[in-house]
C-alpha cells in the first residue's frame, strides 16, 4: 500500500474533562466523587435537535455531539465515510431491554430501547443527521475497537476511495457495567484523585467513558493538527519482551528510531495487576524517552486510546505538553528526570486494555 | 497495484447443515431449516418458528472439545466450528505460516449467558455467576475464534447490524488488496437469544408462519442462527503456494440509506447505493450477474425497498434472484457469510437456488424471485435459469442504515 501521508484536520471530544472544545486542555483535572467517571454535559441541544434528544441514550447524545464538533472544528460539511469504533455499544439501552425483558417476562415490550441498543446506532444517527450515504461502518472488539476503525480509515484514505473519513471512539459507563465489574475487581475500592491514581498502590482503575471524533484527510485542509503515520494492534503477546519486540518492530516499520521520538503516551491506569508492562518500557526500551500520561483524565475505558489521539493531536499541534499529563504533575509515574524537547515533533501512543488488546499509534508534528 | 482477492476455503453451520456439504444438500433438495424452538426457553415457544441449529450448546462444547467448560457462549461455539471448517477447507493446517487475520462479526455476542446472569442480578446486585457475564461483548466471540484456529496477527470485530459479515468480508478484502495481510478469515456468527427474538417481536416483524420473502403475502421474517467463514488469500500467495481457489471477490459495496434507524427507505437508496458500487468496483455489467442472494428478510419494508433498488439497478433485466433465508432463517450478524457461502456453492455447483416461501408476485414490483419449478431440468432450454452461472451478487442490509453488497465471481485456477 502506498504510505501518502493522512492528517488530522478537525478534532471533537467529550470526555470527563470539561474542556470539549479544540485548543484547549483543562489546567486541573475535574473533580470526582467516586471512581465512576461520567462525562460532563457539553450542551447537546446545540447539536441534536431537541425531539431526537429526548429519545437518544447517552452513548448516542455524547458521540453525536464529538461527531459535529469535529465536523464543526475541521470546517467539514460532509465526511465521504464515517467509521466509529465501541467496546461495548449502546449500554444503557442494551441493559433496559434486557431489563424489561426479564421483568415482564417477554411481555408488553417496547421496541425503541432494542433499536437502538446495536452496535452501530452512533455512525448510523450520525449518517441520518448528516444526510450521508457515504461508507458507514462500526468496529467492536474490546480494546482495539478504536484503532480497528482509525486501520480501514487510512487505509481508505491509502486506497483514495475516500479523502474526508470521520472516524471516532465511543463508550458509555453505566450504573450496572460498573456494578458487576467492579465484582471483578476492575475499580478501586476507594475514590482516588486523579492527580494520585497512579500513586495509588491499590488493585483496579477508575472506570470512564468518551467520545472522541477525528478527520481524517489526505491533505493537509485549513487545520491540521497532526500527521497519522501508522498504527498496528496486537493480542497479548504474554510476556514483556513481547511487547518490545512488537514496538521495535512497528517502529522499524515506519522507519523510525526510537530515539526519534520526542514523546510517549502511555495508557497507565494505576492498576498494578496492569501497569507492569508500562514500568518495564520506562526502565528499558523508553529509558531516554519523555513519557506523559492521560488516564488520570479520562478514566479506563475500551475506546480510551481515542482520548489518546486528541491529547496527541492537541500536543502535536501546539508543539508542547500541557502540565497536567507529565510525570512531574503525576505522584508514582516513572521518567521525571528526562527532559521534555522545546517542541514535540514525533509522539508514540501504547496502550493496552486488561493486558489483552495492545495498540501502537505513531504520529508526527505535519 | 493492487492484489487480487479469492477465496480459498469456505465454512458453514446453520439450520439447513453442519457443514457446507449438508447446506448445499438441503438447499438442493429444498428443504428449510425453519422449525419450532426447542434450544431455549421462552414465552414464545409454540408460537414463534425459528431456524435452530440443531445441535444443543453443550454438543456444540463436545464438537470443539470443550465438553463441560462453561467459557464458551453459543454464539463463539458457532463460529469455532464454522471457522474450522473454512481452514480445513482452505487447507490450512497451520494459520501461523503466514501473515493472517480474523475479522469476525456478530451482533448478540455473548448475549445467550448475559441473559442468564441478568435476571439473577436484578434480584441482587451480588447475584449471577460472573462467568456468564465476562463473554458478553462481541470481541469475545471472535478471539475464542482466533484461539480455536491459531490466528494471532490481526484480530478484529464488526458489528453493523445485519449487513456485519459481509463488511468483514469488506475488511478483510481491503486488508489484502492493499498488502496489509496475505490471508483473512472473515465471517460471522450470531445464535438465537430470548433478546434479540423479543426485540424482532416487539417491532411485530416476526411471520408466525415462517418467512416468506418476496411474496405479497409476506408476513415478517424468521430469526434464524449459524455461522460461516470464508478464507481469503491474495493472488500472489494463491500463485506461489498453486492454491485451489473457489471463487474470487470482485467488488463490494457498502452505503448508508441514512432514512431511519431502522425501516429502509422506500426508494432503496441505500441498496440501490451498495449494489451501485460493487458493481462498479467489480467491472461487470449488470448483465453479466447470473445470480443474486437477495439480502429478502420477508418484511414489508425490506423486500419492496430492495426490490425496488434491484429494478433500479437492473432495469427489465433482473437476474434470477432469490432470498435463501426461508432455508437458514436470518441470521443477523452471520447472514452475509452465510450467504456469501451460499452464493460460493451457487458458482462451484453451477446452480441457483429457489426462494422457500414464495407462492404470489408483490403488487408493487415486476419482478419475482426464483421457485423451484424454474429449476427443473426440463424447463425450457435457454431459459435464462439454466445459464452458467459466473458472477453472483450479495446483499445485506441493516438497522443503521447500513447497506452492503458483495459481488463472488468464477475464475479459473491460477497456478
Amino acid at each position: 500500500m502506498n504510505q501518502s501521508p493522512v492528517y488530522i484536520t478537525g478534532l471533537g471530544n467529550v470526555s470527563p474533562q470539561p474542556a470539549t472544545a479544540a485548543g484547549s486542555f483543562p489546567a486541573l483535572p475535574a473533580v470526582f466523587e467516586s471512581n465512576l467517571w461520567r462525562c460532563s454535559d457539553p450542551g447537546y441541544k446545540e447539536f441534536i435537535p431537541a425531539e431526537m434528544i429526548r429519545r437518544m441514550s447517552r452513548i448516542i447524545k455524547m458521540g453525536v455531539a464529538a461527531a459535529r464538533l469535529c465536523l464543526r472544528d475541521a470546517g467539514c460539511d460532509m465526511p465521504d465515510a464515517i467509521i466509529t469504533g465501541t467496546g461495548l455499544g449502546c449500554m444503557e439501552d442494551t441493559e433496559k431491554f434486557l431489563t424489561s425483558l426479564i421483568r415482564n417476562n417477554e411481555e408488553l415490550l417496547t421496541p425503541t430501547s432494542f433499536i437502538q441498543s446495536t452496535h452501530n446506532t452512533v455512525a448510523g444517527q450520525i449518517a441520518l443527521l448528516l444526510q450521508c450515504h457515504s461508507y458507514n461502518f462500526t468496529y467492536v472488539h474490546r480494546g482495539i475497537s478504536f484503532e480497528s476503525a482509525l486501520i480501514d480509515a487510512i487505509t481508505r484514505i491509502r486506497t483514495g476511495e475516500s479523502s474526508h473519513v470521520l472516524a471516532g471512539g465511543t463508550d458509555e459507563l453505566t450504573t450496572n457495567y460498573f456494578t458487576i465489574t467492579d465484582r471483578m475487581g476492575f475499580w478501586k475500592r476507594k475514590p482516588v484523585d486523579s492527580l494520585h491514581l497512579f500513586a495509588d498502590t491499590t488493585r483496579g482503575t477508575v472506570a470512564g467513558e468518551g467520545a472522541a471524533f477525528f478527520l481524517l484527510q489526505n491533505n493537509p485542509g485549513g487545520k491540521t493538527y497532526a500527521r497519522l503515520d501508522g498504527i498496528t494492534t496486537f493480542l497479548d503477546p504474554g510476556s514483556f519482551d513481547g511487547v518490545t519486540q512488537k514496538m521495535d518492530a512497528f517502529l522499524q516499520s515506519q522507519q523510525t528510531a526510537i530515539g526519534d521520538i520526542d514523546l510517549v503516551l502511555l495508557g497507565m491506569n494505576g492498576d498494578p495487576g496492569s501497569d507492569g508492562i508500562y514500568h518495564f518500557l520506562a526502565s528499558n526500551r523508553l529509558k531516554n524517552t519523555p513519557l506523559a500520561y492521560f488516564k488520570h483524565l479520562s478514566g479506563e475505558y475500551h475506546t480510551a486510546s481515542s482520548f489518546a489521539l486528541w491529547l496527541a493531536a492537541m500536543i502535536l499541534k501546539d508543539g508542547r505538553v500541557p502540565e497536567i499529563v507529565r510525570p512531574e504533575s503525576l505522584p508514582g509515574t516513572p521518567q521525571k528526570q528526562v527532559q521534555v524537547p522545546g517542541s514535540i515533533r514525533k509522539l508514540l501512543i501504547y496502550n493496552h486494555f486488561r493486558k489483552n488488546n495492545h495498540s501502537l499509534i505513531l504520529l508526527s508534528r505535519p | 497495484m493492487q492484489e487480487r482477492v479469492f477465496v480459498t476455503g469456505i465454512g458453514i453451520l446453520c439450520a439447513i447443515g453442519k457443514n457446507a456439504g449438508e447446506t448445499l444438500e438441503s438447499l438442493m433438495a429444498g428443504r428449510t431449516g425453519i422449525g419450532a424452538i426447542t434450544q431455549f426457553d421462552t414465552l414464545h415457544r409454540g408460537v414463534l418458528p425459528l431456524a435452530e441449529v440443531k445441535m444443543t450448546t453443550e454438543e456444540l462444547l463436545e464438537a470443539t472439545g470443550n465438553s463441560g467448560s462453561r467459557r464458551f457462549t453459543r454464539t463463539a461455539l458457532l463460529g469455532m466450528i464454522a471457522a474450522a471448517e473454512a481452514m480445513k477447507s482452505a487447507g490450512i493446517t497451520d494459520a501461523g505460516d503466514c501473515p493472517t487475520g480474523l475479522i469476525s462479526a456478530t451482533t448478540v455476542g455473548g448475549m445467550d449467558r448475559s441473559e442468564r446472569f441478568y435476571a439473577k442480578f436484578l434480584e441482587n446486585p451480588s447475584g449471577g455467576r460472573l462467568i456468564d457475564i465476562v463473554n458478553h461483548d462481541c470481541g469475545d466471540s471472535t478471539e475464542r475464534i482466533a484461539g480455536y484456529v491459531g490466528i494471532r496477527d490481526f484480530v478484529t470485530t464488526v458489528s453493523t447490524a445485519c449487513s456485519s459479515s459481509v463488511n468483514a468480508l469488506m475488511m478483510g478484502s481491503n486488508l489484502i488488496r492493499t498488502g496489509q495481510l496475505e490471508r483473512v478469515v472473515v465471517g460471522g456468527t450470531d445464535s438465537v437469544t430470548r433478546f434479540t427474538l423479543n426485540g424482532f417481536n416487539t417491532l411485530m416483524i416476526l411471520d408466525k408462519t415462517g418467512c416468506h420473502p418476496f411474496d405479497d403475502n409476506r408476513a415478517g421474517l424468521t430469526l434464524g442462527e449459524g455461522a460461516a467463514f470464508l478464507v481469503l488469500e491474495s493472488e500472489s500467495r494463491v500463485r506461489k503456494e498453486h492454491k485451489k481457489v473457489l471463487a474470487e471477490v470482485k467488488g463490494y459495496g457498502n452505503a448508508n440509506d441514512a432514512y431511519h434507524q431502522t425501516a429502509s427507505s422506500p426508494d432503496g437508496t441505500g441498496a440501490f447505493l451498495a449494489m451501485s458500487k460493487a458493481l462498479e468496483m467489480s467491472g461487470i455489467k449488470p448483465e453479466e450477474i447470473d445470480y443474486i442472494n437477495a439480502h429478502g428478510t420477508g418484511t414489508q419494508n425490506n423486500d419492496l425497498s430492495e426490490g425496488i433498488a434491484l429494478q433500479r439497478i437492473f432495469g427489465d433485466r433482473v437476474p434470477p434472484f432469490s432470498s435463501t433465508k426461508g432455508f437458514t432463517g436470518h441470521t443477523l450478524g452471520a447472514a452475509g457469510a452465510v450467504e456469501a457461502v451460499i452464493s460460493v456453492l451457487a458458482l462451484l455447483n453451477q446452480v441457483r437456488f429457489p426462494n422457500p416461501g414464495f407462492t404470489t408476485p408483490m403488487k408493487e414490483l415486476t419482478i419475482r424471485p426464483i421457485i423451484a419449478d424454474d429449476l427443473r431440468k426440463d424447463h425450457p432450454a435457454g431459459s435464462r435459469f439454466h445459464t452458467p452461472v459466473r458472477n453472483v451478487l450479495s446483499n445485506s442490509f441493516g438497522f443503521g442504515g447500513n447497506n452492503s453488497t458483495v459481488i463472488l465471481s468464477l475464475t479459473s485456477n491460477l497456478s
